[in-house]
């Protein structure tokens, strides 16, 4: 996985930063509690979502357990209906096939639709490199993009922005990039969707080329499934001559029937919504409707090293709803930044640290980013056991030896130890809350303390007994 | 070695090797449908979900049909109107604006000035309020429902219309391109407020027929 946020420090440090970002907090926490609420409906409506989330764990499961045999047949059904598929082992290799590919339609412009693979291996920056301009055209993906900035979660990238911030970003950078956004433009959602529409039709109309990701590609039958809202999907996948479509290698699934369990929890799961407003679904070119060219680029980039890990494996299950952001308090305090990936939140704190592996800070830090209260396990629709994945990297980190959380609780305790005030007020906060203090350890903890009860705290510090005691 | 070969080894060096755990048949305990199997209550369940997405949602027999769909194309002020290939005569008959008949010829930039398009669809999923098109006959090539603001879309009850996301699949053909479409384009990307029409056609107007 190409390290995008190179130079991020690690997750701790910039966690510290964004709680102190008041607006930021503000923008996440009704974003995120706005979104909760409204999933927890949509998934009320369904009396078998329990049978849905176990069809849907069990379903990853098993192709991935038969990875190899599904993409084979994947490969064959996409060539057998007109496309071309491509292997990309990393990054690197996967944007030299894209730019290759666009290179060879003698087109310098690219539309996107939003997609979280191509964000992963850098692909807008490394066709830029090439002289090749790629247009985002997902709302949220332009604010992000012509505000020079990075995502910061899986659904809703510019979750971090509100309003008068993405008015000001479209009066000022629009212009750059095409059509400027209209004089006098207001921040109601309603103006700033309408001066997108105006600024990325014109993109559409002449773009000959397009790049998307996938949601799911069924393997029996070499069909391709893009989930989205706005209707840019559906431009790009329809109107340019040549589609490109950069896949992850786990969102491969068997059959079409398959799809029944996927279509039905993730809408509800990602925008709370019965079904988001258009699903495209296509396989290989068809004749006289959408592209005469279609290529299917396969990415590796670290799943496969994933799938070697049999409990960090479990990721690979994950269709990307972004429900584990919207319940995760570290997420809603700290924000997808901090995570110093495109992949945030606790989704990110597991699947990033497999992806990249844990040498770098940032990547040894991300278990150690969440409380493990438990909540992303509860609303993950394919029953990813977030906190599991967490505690096993944890060790994993552990045994690389004097990794970034030790070393910051040894310099927190060495500060704490050096300044004795510091030790009293600390201990003597603990006596006085001890009456809250579990008996019990939350989340997968709880193990350990169903046989054994947690040390008691003293109802008052040593040094204070000693000072009272003493002769 | 090729990345096709580098890749599929990492799986199995990954998955080890020999044989796999044997499979147990996959859960499939979840329903089917959420929905009884009443054609009324199926359409008044479509219905209810189409406007709760912000569809406008109309119902009206056969023989009225062509009067309905002129009425909606007048109030919206159209004067021109894509027609795909296959859509059933009569259909348009009182339509009074200027049909422009669909041969594979009409391009997106000439799209982005026609000011509606009335198709059929291949089903309508009730528990969801989605219409699903698969560019059959009276549905036409995808772009000719994309780029025109206005979409005039004809479901024909009882025999379009299913209950469920499972019982949708079976019937359609994964060869043919599809367009599932849950009410018109929106967006919820500032502040997560929704907001109608981005980029595809910003009014949808579903016209629920019923034999005579």
């Amino acid at each position: 996985m190409t390290d995008t946020f190179l130079g991020m420090p690690a997750f701790p440090q910039a966690a510290a930063e964004a709680v102190r970002d008041g607006q930021l907090r503000a923008n996440l926490r009704h974003a995120t509690h706005t979104i909760r609420d409204k999933r927890a409906r949509a998934v009320a409506e369904l009396s078998d979502w329990a049978e849905l989330r176990a069809a849907g764990k069990a379903i990853k499961d098993h192709t991935l357990r038969h990875l190899d045999r599904y993409l084979v047949q994947l490969e064959e059904s996409v060539t057998a209906a007109g496309g071309t598929v491509h292997w990309a082992a990393d990054a690197e290799e996967a944007n030299r096939i894209v730019a290759g590919l666009v290179r060879a339609t003698g087109e310098t412009e690219v539309v996107k639709v939003k997609s979280m693979a191509t964000q992963e291996i850098g692909l807008n920056e490394a066709l830029a490199a090439e002289g090749i301009t790629a247009y985002e055209t997902d709302l949220a993906e332009l604010i992000v993009q012509l505000g020079d900035d990075r995502p910061s979660h899986i659904l809703v990238p510019a979750i971090h922005r509100n309003r008068a911030e993405i008015r000001e970003i479209f009066a000022e950078r629009m212009a750059a990039w095409g059509r400027p956004a209209p004089e006098g433009l207001t921040d109601t959602p309603a103006e700033l969707a309408e001066a997108a529409r105006l600024h990325l039709r014109e993109k559409f109309l002449r773009a000959q080329v397009a790049i998307s990701g996938a949601n799911f590609m069924v393997a029996e039958t070499g069909t391709l499934v893009v989930v989205e809202s706005e209707g840019n999907g559906w431009m790009c996948l329809t109107l340019p001559r040549a589609l490109i479509s950069v896949v992850g290698i786990e969102k491969v699934v068997p059959t079409w029937r398959d799809l029944e369990v996927f279509l039905q929890l993730l809408p509800r799961s990602s925008t709370a919504e019965r079904m988001n407003p258009y699903t495209s679904l296509w396989t290989g070119t068809t004749e006289g409707d959408g592209p005469s060219e279609f290529h299917l680029v396969l990415l590796d980039n670290g799943r496969t090293a994933a799938l070697a890990d049999q409990v960090g494996r479990q990721a690979l299950r994950c269709i990307r709803c972004s429900a584990c952001l919207n319940v995760c308090p570290v997420y809603e305090r700290a924000g997808g930044h901090a995570y110093g990936s495109v992949y945030p939140g606790p989704i990110g704190a597991i699947l990033t640290p497999q992806l990249r592996g844990t040498a770098s800070p940032v990547d040894a830090s991300l278990p150690y980013a969440s409380s493990l209260c438990g909540a992303c396990y509860e609303v993950c629709p394919v029953a990813i056991d977030i906190p599991e994945v967490l505690v096993h990297l944890r060790e994993r980190v552990a045994e690389q030896g004097g990794h970034p959380a030790e070393r910051a609780a040894i310099a927190a305790a060495g500060y704490v130890l050096d300044h004795p005030a510091l030790l009293t007020a600390a201990e003597r906060l603990a006596g006085r809350t001890r009456a809250l203090h579990p008996r019990r350890l939350p989340g997968p903890g709880r193990a350990w303390t169903d046989t054994r009860d947690l040390p008691e705290v003293p109802a008052e510090p040593f040094r204070d007994w000693w000072r009272k005691n003493r002769p | 070695m090729n990345s096709r070969d580098l890749i599929l080894g990492r799986i199995h060096a990954a998955l080890g090797e020999p044989a796999r755990p044997d499979e147990q048949p996959l859960p499939r305990a979840y329903a089917t449908a959420h929905a009884p199997d009443d054609p009324a209550a199926l359409l008044d369940l479509l219905h209810r979900n189409l406007a709760d997405y912000r569809a406008r949602v109309h119902r009206c027999t056969t023989t009225e049909l062509p009067q309905r769909i002129a009425e909606l194309l007048t109030a919206r002020g159209t004067r021109t109107v894509a027609v795909p290939p296959g859509l059933p005569p009569g259909w348009l008959d009182a339509a009074t604006a200027e049909l422009l008949p669909d041969d594979g010829t009409l391009t997106a930039a000439r799209l982005d000035r026609v000011d509606s398009v009335v198709t059929g669809c291949t089903l309508a999923i009730a528990e969801t309020g989605t219409i699903v098109l698969d560019a059959g006959p009276g549905q036409g090539r995808r772009l000719l429902t994309l780029v025109p603001d206005h979409h005039v879309c004809v479901v024909r009850a009882p025999e379009q219309v299913v209950a469920s996301v499972p019982l949708a699949l079976p019937r359609l053909d994964p060869a043919r391109p599809q367009t599932w479409i849950s009410g018109p384009s929106a967006t919820s990307d500032i502040e997560l407020d929704r907001v109608e029409g981005v980029h595809g056609p910003r009014t949808l107007d579903v016209v629920l027929v019923t034999p005579a």
